[in-house]
């Protein structure tokens, strides 16, 4: 790998530019027979990647201990933070200056945004930031541009949805900044009450990004190119009734599939609950669980990027 | 003797700072800002409060015997752009500066967010990237999000 390209630290999707992110997602590319196993790859042989997750997360660390794994490194970490010493009281400023003498990378999970910058700034070693409070999530962004990019072909010439949370889901939030990147055209589908934040949709303004803003799904499914959904939570509404009321009308539903486009693609970052119903699995636009996988390749890429390898 | 006292409200120094058109109400947060309340310090402080002027309210806060340097006064800015500071030396002025927006404020103000981790019990003083003038507008380098006009006086450490 070109050694000109290296990052010190994975913070925020902010810090890449359009030219880095399309250098990472060739990468990605590259890696997916690695990831797959059907090729073999020692690079990171006698290398050690600590997995801090201070908050639980299946996908995001699995996929990353996978990652290194194929490539021949081995990990340590924990997955809670009842098994570390921060219940002890130990600073994360602490545990990040030790696990930096362990490992020679750090994936960090955190409850509190902000964690992964401090922890860059505490750590001789690379920081991967897996999940920072609500704030950044940059490793399942560029999942999901790599699989943007895998199923369309292309980022920037499509109309694509985002429907949930979009007050409070991050993943929305960085995954919108990055489509801004590419100029891509995008339609937010949320509850009135839940809507994208001024301050992104002002950023689209000011960039000049072409974006409306409806209420249901069906609204706009069938002039999309690509459907990216996502989990509302039931903590976010003051009552079960309430909740129920809007799950239901988020729920997307094979028949509501008729009339989209032949080559649209559904996405969905995962846990979903009430929000596909599982009828839409099997059509060839159901591309969660591929999206899932993808986190691999593409968490090898970044390990690289790191490792300077 | 009335008239005389209410000319002299607010006494000439002999040498020092005298900070003026402060906003408002800030005078307190000068002082702290200028990290003039708890520290040990020879000079004599003084605050004049809700004072008139030709612009309407101002606060003006003087400190004898010491003369503040651009990196102290310009931490002002930040809940207070208009002010300005005069130095003084034998009872005149002899600089007048404005106050100036620094590019980063490190360890003045609190994160609004309280969940950011600079809120947590860790080791790093908070900073803010200035991205903004007029209002004066901060950007936490750690959880990023903006601090804007009063949300800024309202958390200064």
């Amino acid at each position: 790998m070109n050694s000109e390209f290296k990052k010190d630290h994975v913070v925020a999707i902010d810090d890449f530019t359009v030219e880095e992110i399309k250098k990472i997602l060739d990468l990605a590319e590259d890696m997916v027979p690695v990831a797959e196993g059907k090729e073999i790859n020692t690079e990171f042989e006698g290398k050690i990647l600590a997995t801090l997750f201070f908050e639980p997360s299946t996908r995001t660390r699995l996929s990353f201990e996978a990652a290194m794994k194929r490539m021949g490194g081995r990990c340590i970490g924990f997955a809670r933070p009842g098994t570390s010493s921060a219940k002890k009281g130990e600073t994360l400023a602490d545990t990040i200056r030790v696990a930096a003498g362990y490992a020679d990378i750090i994936v960090l999970r955190h409850p509190q945004e902000g964690a992964a910058q401090l922890a860059s700034t505490f750590s001789n070693v690379p920081v991967i930031n897996a999940g920072d409070g609500a704030g950044h999530h940059p490793t399942q962004t560029l999942l999901d541009l790599f699989t943007i990019r895998k199923e369309k072909g292309d980022i920037s010439n499509n109309h694509i949805g985002i429907a949930g949370d979009l007050k409070y889901g991050r993943t929305v939030h960085s995954l919108t900044k990055a489509l801004s990147m590419f100029g891509t055209e995008m339609t937010f589908i949320s509850p009135p009450s839940l809507k994208m934040p001024e301050e992104i949709t002002d950023m689209l303004k000011r960039k000049g990004i072409e974006f409306h803003e409806v209420d249901r799904i069906e609204d706009k499914l069938d002039d999309l190119d690509l459907l990216y959904m996502t989990r509302i939570q039931r903590e976010r509404f003051p009552s079960e009734e309430d909740y129920q009321k809007v799950a239901k009308s988020y729920l997307l539903e094979k028949k509501m599939l008729e009339n989209s486009k032949d080559d649209l693609k559904v996405m969905h970052p995962l846990p979903r609950v009430d929000e596909i119903d599982a009828d839409v699995d099997e059509t060839p636009k159901a591309k969660y669980f591929q999206q899932a996988a993808n986190g691999v390749p593409t968490r090898m890429a970044l390990l690289k990027l790191v490792q300077g390898v | 003797m009335k008239g005389k006292e209410k000319k002299i409200k607010i006494t000439p120094i002999e040498h020092g700072t005298v900070i003026d058109h402060i906003k408002k109400g800030q005078a307190m947060k000068v002082l702290r800002i200028l990290d003039l309340v708890d520290r040990e310090i020879d000079s004599i402080v003084s605050m004049a409060m809700n004072v008139n002027s030709s612009k309407g309210k101002k606060d003006i806060v003087k400190v004898e015997g010491k003369e503040l340097k651009n990196e102290e006064f310009d931490k002002i800015s930040l809940i207070s752009p208009n002010a300005t500071v005069n130095i003084i030396r034998d009872y005149d002025v002899v600089e007048k500066h404005r106050v100036e927006l620094p590019d980063r404020a490190k360890g003045i103000v609190k994160c609004k967010n309280n969940n950011c981790i600079t809120n947590q019990r860790e080791p790093v003083d908070t900073e803010f990237e200035v991205i903004g003038e007029e209002p004066v507008r901060l950007k936490c380098i750690y959880c990023k999000r903006e601090m804007i006009g009063e949300e800024i006086s309202k958390n200064v450490i």
